[in-house]
């Protein structure tokens, strides 16, 4: 008996600092996220309770809030269906034992270790009106030489299209296919080495093997990687901040709209409308991916 | 291991004879080109951070310095406070690691090595804090923040990036800590050892491995992020790297060499410490990604 009340203090207290963090930082601030949502407040002194109105007026015409939804769905759609086949198709590459694997795996895999801010910092100079890109272009001929410099990151583009938010998209791609291909790779390996030489004696071809043996066996990875990729681009906030600023219409996504409402405009009742929203997004499409692959077992 | 490479080897070597020469040629062409669109990028910011504005936008855009402009070092060092940056960072990043992985391998310990009803269900619940982004966190704890006067400090990047570190740090250490064999903590009970003696001088030192990995994910996820860094620390001499940065680049905008600069700085220890460990780093990305 002694020995059992004993163990509760011993669970309790090796518990206590998880505890404390996890609640502290995660469960109170999402509870307070949630009730904050309904009121008017600057942060400070009196709040006034709104109802729905926070979220009424994200909707509405100043804050434009379903078209920082529609932006972050574009980049969700561009991950799914250009970034993560690319990090799909290097990976089978891969994963086939080609010559100089560890040496292409490394390389690929660099980028994510690099910071987000660096990155796009590195990027405002190749989107630079004079940056390499419109060099690159300048030397290959595809930019004439009577025609202007293209404007990446312009707010409204030459045409009154603007090209911000494709151009944020980029460093993302470049940034995490290496993140997918490395998941992906290791689902190849795990490939049993004999059901890929059974198919190759049976006479399948290498493309063959890939969709009919390695692709199936991979389904857990590719749901993890689907689910990573409309989160994260649900989330994103660094590379938008740095290359457009967090005021930025035309690259307007969820974060910066919180940033912006937070940090500007000190409407912390509207930004916890914006976390409400967010997360509940998140889970969402995680519930919603998931099933999804389960339906097709 | 033996095995597994001659198998490999026996496959590839089925490979050469069964698909042709040239679709390997494509393959290996189109995986080089990916390789230089990721590298050539870094080479670049690289030679840049060693040129001055003629040779980045004009007379020598693509190749290495003709002249070496080391004095875009000194600039970023002094007037851009790259250093202190630095030491922000290393200090938030280390503090915040080994409060993680504290409070991961205590709470893992309660959970995986004492028996008691409600351990898996504690589990499931920390395990709920993957899909909960920042975002979510960080209006209220600024505000306790400001409330507390403890913006402007280590402190409040360092509680915040434990926190957001710890259901990773959690679910690595007890799928690690499941694996060691019980009848360790039972020969340790019969020596007379309580389970706080138990935790410390037999299961924290067999976590090694578990340890790696979580510091590898703790360290890139505290030593990257920028909107807690940006909000809640604003003043200059406690900023860490990637908002001091962002500060530095807002002062620099005629001079590009400086900023290459240092990015340059900022880039160079994370890509020395991966050459070193790249196997490892790539290996805990996978353990983290797999459990998830």
């Amino acid at each position: 008996m002694k020995r059992k009340n004993l163990d509760k203090l011993t669970i309790f207290m090796f518990l206590l600092p998880a505890l404390l963090l996890f609640v502290g930082i995660l469960v109170a601030p999402l509870i307070s996220s949630a009730y904050n949502s309904f009121f008017n407040w600057k942060g400070f002194g009196n709040k006034t309770y709104l109802g729905w109105k926070n979220y009424k007026d994200l909707f509405g015409e100043e804050v434009k809030f379903s078209k920082a939804i529609w932006h972050a769905l574009e980049l969700a759609g561009l991950s799914v269906f250009i970034q993560l086949p690319l990090s799909l198709l290097l990976a089978l590459l891969l994963g086939r034992g080609i010559k100089g694997e560890r040496f292409f795996l490394s390389v690929n895999f660099m980028p994510v270790l690099i910071s987000t801010v660096v990155i796009g910092q590195l990027w405002r100079k190749i989107f630079d009106p004079e940056g390499l890109l419109n060099a690159l272009l300048r030397v290959t001929k595809i930019l004439g030489e009577n025609e202007r410099n293209i404007l990446w990151l312009a707010e409204k583009g030459t045409n009154g299209k603007s090209l911000l938010l494709f151009a944020c998209f980029i460093p993302m791609l470049w940034q995490y296919v290496g993140y997918h291909m490395l998941l992906m790779y290791a689902g190849v390996k795990s490939v049993d080495p004999s059901l890929r030489e059974a198919a190759k004696i049976d006479g399948a071809t290498d493309w063959q093997v890939d969709r009919y043996v390695v692709i199936p066996s991979m389904k857990q990875i590719i749901k993890v990687s689907v689910i990573f990729a409309v989160t994260g681009s649900l989330k994103a906030y660094d590379l938008i901040a740095v290359l457009a600023e967090i005021r930025t219409e035309a690259a307007a996504v969820p974060s910066t709209v919180l940033m912006n409402r937070m940090s500007l405009y000190g409407q912390y009742g509207m930004g916890s409308a914006i976390s409400v929203i967010l997360i509940l997004l998140c889970f969402f499409f995680a519930i919603f991916i998931g099933a999804v692959f389960k339906e097709r077992e | 291991m033996a095995m597994t490479t001659s198998k490999r080897n026996a496959i590839s070597s089925y490979q050469v004879r069964k698909s042709s020469k040239a679709l390997n040629v494509i393959i290996w062409v189109f995986l080089a080109l990916w390789a230089v669109i990721n590298l050539f990028p870094l080479y670049w910011m690289f030679t840049f951070s060693l040129k001055d504005n003629d040779q980045i936008l004009r007379s020598n855009r693509f190749g290495l310095p003709r002249e070496w402009f080391w004095s875009n070092y000194q600039k970023a060092m002094k007037a851009g406070n790259i250093l202190n940056y630095f030491k922000n960072s290393i200090i938030i990043t280390l503090v915040a690691i080994i409060i993680t992985i504290m409070a991961a391998m205590m709470a893992s310990y309660a959970m995986t090595r004492i028996e008691w009803r409600g351990s898996s269900m504690m589990n499931k619940i920390f395990m709920l804090g993957i899909t909960i982004p920042i975002q979510a966190s960080i209006i209220p704890v600024y505000l306790v923040l400001s409330k507390l006067e403890l913006l402007d400090s280590y402190v409040a990047l360092i509680v915040p990036y434990s926190a957001f570190s710890l259901t990773m740090a959690i679910l690595i250490c007890t799928g690690f800590m499941d694996q060691l064999p019980k009848d360790l903590d039972e020969a340790a009970y019969i020596d007379g050892c309580g389970r706080t003696r138990v935790f410390f001088s037999v299961i924290v030192p067999l976590m090694k491995p578990a340890v790696a990995t979580t510091s590898i994910y703790t360290f890139l996820q505290c030593w990257n992020e920028l909107m807690f860094a940006q909000t809640f620390n604003t003043k200059k001499e406690i900023m860490t790297l990637p908002a001091g940065i962002q500060q530095l680049t807002g002062s620099y905008t005629v001079e590009w060499g400086p900023i290459g600069a240092a990015l340059t700085i900022a880039t160079f220890p994370t890509i020395f410490v991966y050459i070193l460990l790249s196997r490892r780093i790539q290996e805990s990305f996978i353990a983290g990604a797999i459990k998830g």
